[in-house]
Parts: C-alpha cells; sequence; structure tokens
C-alpha cells in the first residue's frame, strides 16, 4: 500500500535574485520528500532556477508553483512557471539553442526541456507566459 | 552570502558555501578580478562543492570569470563539481568549455603548480 499524498503545493513569487534561490530549494526538497534521486532533486533544482530567472528577466514579477502529481501508477512533481510580462513574440526560437533576446547564453529554455519529462509553453505577446513542465518518478 | 577569498602563497582560493544568488556570482566575479591584481595572483581556484545548481547564469558567469582571470594574466580552474550538478549540466548543454576544471582543491593546486610554472619558464 502506497503512502497517502501528504505533500501540499509550494508557491514562490519571484521578484529578486534571492527569490531564485528559494524556488529552487523548495523545489529541491519537495522532490526527496516525493521519493525522487537525488540526481532527479537536482535536474528539478536547476530547471525552477532556470524558469525563475526567466520570469525575473523578462517579466520582472511572477510566480513558480510546486505541487506533486499522479496518473494512474505514476507519481511526479510539477512546476509551473507563471507571470504577467511581455510574453515570448517567437516562442519556437526561444526554444532553439543559443538564442536569447537577454544577451545570455540562451540554453535556458531548450536546457529545460531536456531535464524535464514534459514541457508545455503557452506564451502570448503581451499577455505573459505559462510554462509548464513535469518530471517523472521512475 | 558573500564568498570568502583566502589568498595562499600565489593563488587565490574562493570556497563557495552555499546556494548563491546571481547577485552573489556576480559580486564573487568582481572581487576576484579585482584581487588577481592586489594580490598578484597567478592562479584562481573557485571550489564548487557546495553548490546547490549550475545554471546557465552560474556556468556563463564562471566562464567569464575564468576569461577575465586570464585577460588578467592568471589561471583559473574550478573544483568540485558534484555527479548530479555535472549530470544536470551536461542535459542542459552547459559544458564550460575553455575553462580548466579538476575533481578538488588539491588537484586544482597541483593543475596551476604546473600551469604557472611552466609559464614562468617560458
Amino acid at each position: 500500500m502506497k503512502a497517502p499524498y501528504v505533500t501540499e503545493e509550494a508557491c514562490v513569487t519571484v521578484t529578486t535574485d534571492a527569490d531564485i534561490v528559494t524556488a529552487r530549494m523548495r523545489g529541491r526538497a519537495m522532490a526527496i520528500h516525493l521519493g525522487f534521486r537525488p540526481t532527479d532533486a537536482t535536474l528539478i533544482a536547476t530547471t525552477i532556477s532556470e524558469l525563475a530567472r526567466n520570469i525575473l528577466l523578462y517579466a520582472g514579477k511572477g510566480e513558480i508553483a510546486i505541487a506533486p502529481i499522479e496518473q494512474g501508477e505514476r507519481r511526479g512533481l510539477s512546476v509551473v512557471a507563471l507571470d504577467e510580462g511581455p510574453g515570448i513574440v517567437d516562442a519556437s526560437r526561444a526554444m532553439q539553442d543559443g538564442y536569447s533576446t537577454s544577451g545570455r547564453l540562451g540554453l535556458g529554455l531548450p536546457g529545460v526541456r531536456r531535464l524535464m519529462d514534459e514541457f508545455e509553453i503557452d506564451s502570448c505577446a503581451n499577455r505573459g507566459t505559462t510554462i509548464r513542465v513535469k518530471k517523472w518518478n521512475t | 552570502m558573500q564568498v570568502p577569498i583566502l589568498k595562499q602563497g600565489p593563488y587565490l582560493i574562493a570556497t563557495i558555501q552555499s546556494a548563491l544568488t546571481d547577485a552573489d556570482i556576480v559580486l564573487l566575479r568582481d572581487a576576484l578580478v579585482e584581487r588577481v591584481g592586489r594580490d598578484r595572483a597567478r592562479g584562481v581556484i573557485i571550489d564548487v562543492t557546495a553548490l546547490d545548481v549550475m545554471d546557465s547564469f552560474a556556468t556563463g558567469t564562471l566562464q567569464d570569470v575564468a576569461q577575465m582571470v586570464r585577460l588578467r594574466g592568471a589561471e583559473t580552474v574550478i573544483v568540485g563539481i558534484q555527479p548530479d550538478v555535472a549530470f544536470a549540466m551536461v542535459h542542459m548543454g552547459l559544458t564550460l568549455e575553455g575553462v580548466a576544471t579538476r575533481l578538488d582543491l588539491e588537484e586544482g593546486l597541483d593543475f596551476l603548480n604546473r600551469t604557472t610554472r611552466a609559464s614562468a619558464h617560458r
């Protein structure tokens, strides 16, 4: 018999770079609590770090919500990064390695997609960006 | 959380002791580049053993440190990247290209001893 799912959703408001660290630490703690291996917990923490920085960099303010998920026998963790910033004008280009409008490496979003099992991006110019990612515990 | 920088002979050793914010990493970069001149250091070791995550910002900034320190005439080596962190970096495509890395502080010191001695004899 499986232990009941007691872990609650964690939500971190991102307005400073210290919030990036808080969000990724909450994510790692939840991942470990849910039984993810340390390697996967590091992948999740890295993902949250990238998503939270994107919020700060492009929108200035937003939220990271981390929650346990279930699908049939599978259990995992989802991260939702939400902002009401300018949106990503060209989402398909933002997913290409090396593309960046911020002058950085441009490996953030495409990198995150490789770290997680599922990746969804929903962005409209002037209506903000929502990125949903999932990692299953295998 | 500021990173302490210790001077050991001709080298500077920066040991990261906890998770760092982006601002902390930028402060570390600027402090190291400045201290290379003030302390006339030949080499810099950055120990990242305690760093929880090496994301695109941390990796990019450490790469900048290595290049800036080289332009100032010294060598940089990054030590202590943990297995899980290395795994995440590889999957992200963060290779730290052009930056010397070694297993730990001991190997880092050995690397600097070899490279800075070799350049002194040129």
